[in-house]
């Protein structure tokens, strides 16, 4: 090879190896463990001193906002997890009971998570429930809630 | 109409196919009546695409709640402008735009190439048809935006039904930047994918010259252009509309973006060398193919929210047919890339460190690496998942610490490459042209820690770059500018503007390379933000810091789609009065979503940004969050410097079409 090859792989070796340090040291720093709440609950001890960041539905009545506490309980398939949220920055506008919200933090001893940031959901994934204006037409609702089939016909006469 | 919108997205289906069959077909056996009808078959794709779009906003205008799109993403009282734009709001509606704008682009090649290349035309068409078709596809069969609304029974029958009323445009999305900035990414994504199909057709033909990268070098800086475009209008959205003071935040549809933004930047430096010197061949070939897959890859990411959502793959239906798509993609180009390796042989090596091919190549490095951290950090939930089990995500920490030195690098060469010369710099050369810049750079290195007070060392470095660069930049300009004034005899205003439009390629590269200069400024402010959040009274009072904040009252004010509360906030800075500021938090009916209204006091050397966050429990006092943001309109005119350098790049280039038409007639006389 001539001198000005090894030159440069020299200088391509101490880019890469820059970046590839760079990203092993960063990496370190800022991982979460991302686990849902039942996935949580199977962590058990290995959860301790971990940063995790846990993910599930605000339970509807659980919420309880005093001015520099707010605590919560997530669910999602069954399993409960309270959470206390210790941050300072105020809570996002999508966080509210039912939202599906990302808790970051750690595992305290006594089973409560203590939280320093909260996602919740993100805009563009954002889609409301249940339509406004009466939704489905009272005929068909009753008839999905009885267990029955489609009733015949076009429900509003169109088509 | 949503049938005659599934009868054109049939139609497209069909001609996509038979577009593909009949250019393939057509050029293995050299008959050019077959290739005219593939492309015939192509431009009827176009307007079938169209027509498809035509439907789906007369549907979403008329306000149809008989289709589950139109009744998911409009209400009644949504205003005609917003209705237009809820075409893009969801999956179906933006994976139709993306198959659209393919067609249209398709058609736009042929167009333009009716008489040229033919050799290369039936595998662009090929190429570009099924990359149509693959989203044709998922506008058909997987996610169809013209599905009706249908109500399902425990005995598993169905019937369609129509809302009273839509649920809505998600009131985040009602501002003009997410209007255009979703069609302008798009455009990004979807361009890229016509240089690839030169590149793949350059393979498959063996005519691997340069002429597959002349063609394409305006189809390459256009959706270059978008897609930068794009990222600034979603960074500026994100700052005034959703209220957590930045406009940045390394979120996994963001990064989407960025990455084929950075291979792409890659690819149009290092194309310069194979047409200077000829060499990296197979490297542009790579980048090309790594910024078409980044770009699905991209699409992929930001509709179908794999990595962000809650709950991974669930939501998902299309992930299967994206990563087939990509695989599939992937492997063909990868192997007709091996097939042609032999073609592919450097007619030159590098000849020093200190050239402008070095340059070039440690830019395409950094980039890279960048693009690839990006990447990583990106993915590695699902990676962890897949093969641990585990599912570790990263942070902004971990895109920081890799991306701030790796882009301050990429300043200091944006600097030094423009006076590195082609094979090997004399040692004379770069004195003369160094020496200024490095002490402009050491004087504003000493002005900002002495004067200023500055010691964050990236803030430093950055601050002293962008001073060398300009200096550099401003040189260059002021050189030809003085050369020219001299042998023309023109006034110097004359000289510089005859200068730029006769080299607009490189003028109008520094000009990009000003833009970027100052956008990093921008983004240098970043490291001086200061914040704080205050629960006032009226009457009380805060200090963030120069400025005073002080809450006059809290008023409720109520619009037809919306219940707000506004903080009137008294502003000064330096006991001289500013005026006031009015952050509001609103309540939209339809959806009964609270957001809030930023309110931005913006001078050219920083933002005071003002959140109502919420009143305190009591009602008595507002919870207020305000951020002082140095130089956040530096990132806004960089960009837009960024777009007047491509503008001129862009423009028609009377000397290049001679080359071209030049190198056209050696290859015909030649053949």
């Amino acid at each position: 090879m001539r001198p000005t090859q090894v030159k440069m792989l020299v200088g391509i070796s101490i880019v890469v190896g820059a970046v590839v340090w760079l990203a092993a040291t960063g990496f370190d720093e800022s991982k979460a463990y991302f686990k849902t709440v039942p996935e949580l609950a199977a962590m058990g001890k290995e959860a301790h001193g971990k940063r995790i960041k846990v993910a599930g539905d605000v339970k509807v009545g659980t919420l309880v906002r005093t001015p520099h506490l707010t605590t919560f309980e997530l669910e999602l398939e069954g399993a409960t997890r309270k959470v206390a949220y210790i941050g300072k920055a105020v809570l996002p506008d999508t966080f509210k009971e039912g939202a599906k919200v990302v808790a970051d933090g750690r595992l305290r001893d006594d089973g409560v998570f203590e939280a320093k940031q909260i996602q919740a959901k993100c805009a563009s994934k954002y889609e409301s429930t249940g339509y406004p204006g009466g939704d489905m037409p009272e005929a068909m609702r009753k008839a999905i809630e009885r267990g029955e089939s489609a009733p015949s016909g076009h429900p509003d006469g169109a088509m | 109409m949503a049938d005659l919108g599934n009868f054109a997205l049939i139609i497209a289906f069909c001609l996509a196919i038979y577009a593909v069959v009949a250019s393939v077909w057509g050029a293995r056996t050299g008959r050019e009546p077959l290739i005219r009808s593939g492309e015939n078959a192509a431009l009827v794709v176009a307007v079938s695409m169209l027509t498809v779009m035509v439907c789906l906003d007369v549907l979403l205008v008329r306000s149809d709640f008989h289709i589950e799109y139109v009744a998911s993403y409009t209400n009644r009282d949504l205003p005609l402008f917003f209705k237009f734009a809820a075409l893009w709001a969801g999956q179906a509606g933006s994976l139709l735009l993306w198959s659209s704008l393919i067609a249209v682009f398709t058609a736009l090649v042929i167009l333009q190439n009716r008489h040229k290349n033919r050799g290369l035309m039936p595998y662009v068409v090929a190429i570009l048809s099924t990359t149509s078709l693959f989203f044709i596809v998922l506008n058909l069969f997987v996610t169809n935006p013209f599905d009706e609304l249908v109500a399902h029974f425990a005995d598993g029958s169905m019937a369609p039904w129509a809302a009273q009323d839509g649920k809505g445009l998600n009131p985040l999305l009602q501002h003009p930047a997410m209007v255009i900035h979703p069609p302008t990414l798009f455009v990004g994504y979807v361009g890229f994918v016509v240089p690839y199909a030169f590149a793949m057709a350059a393979l498959i033909t063996g005519e691997l010259g340069n002429k597959w990268i002349t063609l394409t070098r305006r189809w390459t800086i256009i959706p270059w252009f978008f897609l930068g475009t794009g990222i600034l209008l979603g960074g500026n959205w994100a700052y005034q509309e959703l209220g957590w003071g930045g406009y940045w935040a390394w979120d996994p549809v963001e990064n989407a973006s960025f990455m084929p933004w950075l291979t792409g930047t890659a690819f149009l430096h290092s194309v310069m060398i194979q047409e200077k010197r000829g060499m990296l061949k197979v490297w542009n070939m790579v980048l090309i193919i790594l910024t078409f897959s980044l770009s699905i890859l991209g699409t992929f990411l930001t509709r179908s929210g794999v990595v962000s959502s809650v709950h991974a793959f669930a939501a998902s239906s299309i992930g299967g047919w994206f990563l087939g798509f990509l695989i599939v993609m992937v492997c063909f180009s990868l192997i007709l890339l091996f097939l042609r390796l032999p073609q592919l042989k450097a007619q030159n090596e590098i000849e020093s460190m200190v050239s402008r091919e070095a340059g070039f190549l440690f830019n395409n490095l950094l980039l890279l690496g960048a693009a690839f951290s990006i990447l990583w950090g990106t993915l590695f939930p699902i990676l962890s998942e897949a093969v641990q089990g585990v599912k570790i995500t990263v942070g902004p920490p971990f895109f920081n610490r890799i991306n701030v030195p790796l882009g301050l690098a990429l300043l200091l060469l944006t600097g030094v490459g423009p006076v590195l010369a082609w094979r090997k710099s004399s040692g004379k050369g770069l004195r003369r042209n160094l020496t200024l810049p490095i002490i402009v750079a050491a004087v504003t290195a000493a002005v900002v820690v002495f004067v200023v007070g500055v010691k964050h060392p990236y803030s430093l470095v950055s601050f002293a770059l962008a001073a060398f660069v300009t200096t550099i930049t401003v040189m260059e300009f002021a050189r030809g500018t003085a050369a020219r004034a001299r042998n023309t005899g023109e006034s110097w205003p004359v000289a510089l503007l005859r200068l730029t439009l006769k080299n607009k390629r490189r003028y109008g590269g520094y000009i990009i390379h000003l833009g970027i200069v100052v956008l990093f400024i921008g983004l240098t402010g970043k490291a001086f933000t200061q914040e704080g959040q205050f629960e006032l009274g009226p009457g009380e009072s805060a200090q963030v810091g120069h400025y005073t904040i002080q809450m006059v009252r809290m008023e409720e004010h109520n619009a037809p789609n919306y219940r707000a509360i506004r903080a009137y906030l008294a502003i000064s800075k330096d006991g001289e009065d500013l005026g006031y500021l009015g952050p509001e938090r609103r309540v939209y009916q339809a959806t009964q979503q609270p957001t809030t209204e930023v309110s931005i006091h913006s001078t050219l050397t920083e933002d005071l940004y003002t959140v109502f966050a919420s009143p305190t429990t009591d009602g008595r006092k507002g919870i207020i969050q305000v951020w002082l943001n140095p130089l956040v309109n530096f990132v806004w005119g960089g960009g837009l410097l960024v777009c007047i350098g491509t503008l001129v790049a862009m423009l028609p280039d009377r000397a290049r079409r001679r080359r071209m038409e030049r190198m056209m007639a050696g290859e015909a006389s030649r053949a």
